[in-house]
């Protein structure tokens, strides 16, 4: 960026104090704008700083064992991350399981098929779907999916794979596969924005090259389109990820915060999230609070490990295809 | 109109590869135009072209640019139809069949392109070339290896490729590319093949072979072919047309068009005294 | 060889792009499906006096959330004032005057912020504010979220000024302006329409916010007064009632949830627009 050059040193010049005065703020705005990204960087740094420093109680009495422990019993002073990082794990893989499909389909008919006009409305009310608050889909969650979670999809669910242990035993309403399912319904606008955007992107005479052997338009975008958009499309499932893994409220009210590991989907569960959430303000004695505190730090460090793993996908890709 | 062999190779499921087989037409015509008008939505871009594509012979489309003859390229294996709003009325009839009757995929396994910028698939060279054998159905490993091997022939590609087929086709140089998708287009044995202006990317050594491999296939194949280089389209084609703003000025033979042209606009362009 | 196109070749083509428009019309419909559920339900129950009175005691039915929605603007009002100016600032330092690598350094940091859960973001605004000053507080509340909106006050802001074209700086320098007059005379204010939706996209991304919330703010039954006091927000009341036993909370929720919803919303939707018509559309 240019520097202005000014008559500073000349005093015979009438506005050389002037000049110089707007040099001094020039100056001042270049600091205190380096002055706000560095407190920012501060900001972070405090983060990691105090859920690091405000864990060890938990970390010098449990050592990392704590994160393969799976009993929960702040009234016993016995605290184990297990069942938490257990239910946090298998509602996510649910959600995936679950929007991915979805997702990436309707981002095809978004991309591929609809009208120009029709897939920036319809894209415009699935972005919406994001902007819905999280205890709201909670509400929803409560009141409306699971009653009919109950009343229809447990029962075919029992009926046709009862056999399988995850599908077994007694359905209270609140459980891992109502916390798994609307988290589903809240990753997917995610996988369809993004998903949708780079498969815009992908050139069209990739396209017509296929067509032009004589492939049907289902075959040119599974077989060309989306491979060509693969970096993207897997970009936008670490995004859903990184929300599904850190997702509180929704989670807190639909999974039935119990501090339990089962096989069966229909049991209720725990999530990281949820019981700092549920706990934490009534938590009391250090080794209960701090424990609650690692657990956010573990949150975080999942965090950070799936931000880094979808970089780097994104970094190797580019460069193979260089 | 089509023949009962036709209709019967549309209609019975054929579960695996079976030869298909040109109707024994002695007619010289691969390709027939009939009052084709074409629409942008409501810019007419083709203005009543009537014309006869030779079979085994190579015509060349020229004129100066925008005057519809990729258009019209893209007419012959309706690849117009990925566009919005677009519009056909007329007839194409390749073999005597109206194409736009047709089922489309079917047509383009028939009437193969090769476009203006090469577009290999992010895929090795080997699985390019594969690629339509593939989609069509042919399983057999020895088979597609077979294929792909006389394709590269074909296309003179294959001395140079013949130990890298697993290497990313993006590898290649440019003019290697674009062999590589005219080795692509061939693999599926296409009964006409659409070049659109191959070469106006390539160096002229590239060029140079390109237009040798399009002489030694147009045996196998029927080659339509869209140029804004005259001198090419006078080395390579048998036959020439010459359009502007949509209409087809002149169509004839090669010689013909460039050394005694009978209307007027085709001699100006042809001499260079516009385009 | 090679024959025509093979019926189950077409039947696969059929099916597999019908059920692409079949997932599409399954979440919009699900989108349609929570509004309309929000708009009826919450609408039943929503009336002057929920928008104007205080909850009541447990058991006493009626009451209303007045006391939620002035709180959830407080807690807003000091976030703003936190993470905007923050994030704003370190937007121009990224846009108009860093080197590379820093940039680069500090983008993949932003955006690590961005991904910290707000729960955790919760714990240290606890961990800060509510630790040493002894109780829960609006104050509080306002940090959490402030520090949410930090990254996208940065994103936004380095975007849209990133925007704006050089020949505009290029005519303020020649003029003999300085590069601060520059920036914040001529490019800041060639950017304000994207910067102002960035800030509502912000603003309605954080005001649904609860988990941040809960060891923060905590709530209040009763009107709060200044910023030390633990304070009553929209989305915590929603959720202590939805999780409640009683039937006409739960109503309550509804017409609560149906407020944020709209608000949250509308928002949205105007700052999409202003993208969309502003300036920036036709530079991008």
């Amino acid at each position: 960026m240019a520097t202005s050059t000014y008559p500073a040193r000349n005093p015979q010049l009438p506005l050389a104090g002037f000049y110089r005065r707007i040099r001094v703020w020039d100056q001042v705005a270049y600091l205190v704008t380096l002055a706000s990204a560095i407190l920012i960087l501060a900001v972070v740094g405090l983060i990691v700083f105090e859920l690091w420093i405000s864990s060890q109680p938990t970390m010098q009495t449990f050592g990392w064992s704590f994160l393969t422990h799976s009993r929960w019993d702040p009234n016993g002073e016995k605290f184990g991350a297990l069942p938490f990082i257990y239910g946090t794990c298998v509602t996510a893989s649910l959600a995936l399981l679950i929007a991915v499909p979805f997702g990436v389909m309707a981002s095809v008919f978004l991309a591929e098929l609809a009208p120009p006009r029709l897939s920036n409305i319809l894209t415009f009310l699935i972005e919406l779907l994001a902007a819905v608050p999280s205890v709201i889909y909670g509400l929803i969650g409560i009141f409306v999916l699971i009653p009919m979670i109950r009343s229809y999809l447990v029962p075919s669910l029992t009926s046709v794979f009862g056999f399988l242990p995850l599908f077994q035993g007694d359905f209270y309403g609140v459980s891992l596969l109502s916390a798994g399912l609307v988290l589903s319904i809240m990753v997917v606008p995610f996988i369809i924005s993004v998903s949708r955007e780079v498969l815009l992107a992908v050139p069209v005479d990739q396209r017509e090259a296929a067509l032009a052997l004589g492939t049907t338009k289902w075959e040119t975008t599974w077989q060309i389109v989306i491979p060509n958009a693969k970096v993207g499309i897997i970009g936008s499932v670490f995004l859903a990820l990184a929300r599904a893994l850190g997702e509180t409220m929704a989670v807190t009210m639909v999974i039935g915060n119990t501090p339990k590991i089962s096989a069966s989907l229909l049991a209720p569960g725990y999530s990281i999230a949820a019981v700092i959430a549920n706990e934490f303000a009534e938590a009391s004695g250090d080794l209960y609070i701090s424990s609650l505190i690692f657990l956010g730090l573990v949150l975080f460090g999942l965090t950070i490990v799936i931000n880094a793993l979808a970089r780097i996908l994104v970094l190797t890709t580019a460069r193979r295809s260089a | 109109m089509a023949t009962p062999r036709q209709q019967l190779v549309k209609e019975v499921d054929l579960p695996s590869a079976r030869e298909y087989e040109a109707p024994k037409d002695s007619s010289r015509w691969k390709l027939g135009v009939k009052n084709l008008n074409f629409y942008y939505g409501s810019f007419q871009a083709l203005h009543n072209i009537g014309i006869d594509i030779a079979r085994n012979k190579i015509t060349a489309f020229i004129g100066p640019s925008g005057c519809g003859k990729s258009t019209f390229l893209r007419t012959m294996n309706r690849m117009n139809e990925t566009v919005r709003n677009t519009r056909v009325e007329g007839e194409i009839l390749l073999d005597g069949e109206n194409i736009l009757h047709m089922d489309v995929t079917s047509l383009r396994r028939r009437v193969g392109m090769v476009f203006q910028k090469s577009n290999p698939f992010p895929k090795t060279i080997f699985d390019n070339v594969a690629y339509g054998l593939r989609v069509n159905g042919v399983r057999n490993q020895s088979v597609v290896q077979e294929a792909v091997e006389k394709s590269l022939e074909r296309a003179a590609l294959w001395t140079e490729v013949k130990d890298q087929l697993n290497k990313p086709a993006s590898a290649l140089s440019g003019g290697q590319q674009q062999r590589l998708c005219i080795a692509r287009a061939l693999a599926v044995e296409p009964e006409v093949l659409l070049l659109d202006e191959p070469c106006s990317a390539l160096d002229p050594i590239a060029t140079r072979k390109i237009e040798e491999l399009l002489f030694e296939i147009k045996s196998l194949t029927t080659i339509v072919i869209v140029t804004h280089n005259m001198q090419q389209a006078a080395r390579l084609a048998d036959y020439t047309g010459f359009f502007l703003m949509g209409k087809l000025l002149e169509f004839d033979d090669t010689r013909k068009i460039f050394q005694n042209p009978s209307v007027k606009e085709t001699e100006d362009y042809v001499t260079g005294r516009f385009g | 060889m090679l024959m025509a196109i093979s019926p189950r070749r077409k039947f696969v083509n059929a099916l597999m792009l019908s059920l692409s428009g079949l997932c599409t019309l399954i979440v919009i419909s699900v989108l349609f499906f929570i509004l309309g559920y929000l708009l009826f339900h919450g609408a039943r129950s929503l009336n002057l006096q929920f928008l104007t009175s205080l909850p009541k005691p447990s058991g006493e039915t009626g009451g209303g959330m007045a006391n939620a929605i002035v709180g959830s603007f407080k807690v807003l009002l000091v976030a703003t004032s936190i993470g905007v100016p923050l994030g704003f600032l370190a937007g121009v330092y990224l846009a108009e005057y860093s080197g590379k690598t820093f940039a680069f350094l500090f983008r993949y940091v932003v955006d690590l912020l961005n991904g910290v859960p707000s729960i955790v973001i919760g714990i240290i605004a606890y961990a800060v504010v509510v630790r040493p000053m002894k109780h829960y507080s609006a104050l509080a509340g306002g940090v959490a979220l402030g520090i949410m909106m930090i990254p996208i006050a940065v994103r936004t802001t380095e975007e849209f000024l990133r925007s704006v074209p050089n020949s505009l700086r290029e005519g303020s320098l020649a003029l003999g302006a300085t590069k601060a007059k520059t920036i914040f005379a001529v490019v800041v204010p060639a950017a304000i329409s994207g910067l102002i939706s960035g800030l509502m996209l912000n603003l309605a991304r954080v005001a649904g916010e609860t988990a941040p919330l809960l060891f923060t703010a905590l709530g209040n039954m009763f009107w709060s007064r200044g910023w030390m006091q633990p304070i009553a927000t929209l989305p915590v009341m929603i959720y202590n009632y939805a999780i409640s036993p009683e039937e006409d909370l739960h109503q309550q929720a509804w017409a609560a949830g149906f407020v944020l919803l709209a608000l949250v919303l509308a928002v949205n939707v105007t700052a999409k627009m202003i993208i969309m018509r502003g300036p920036a559309a036709s530079r991008r």
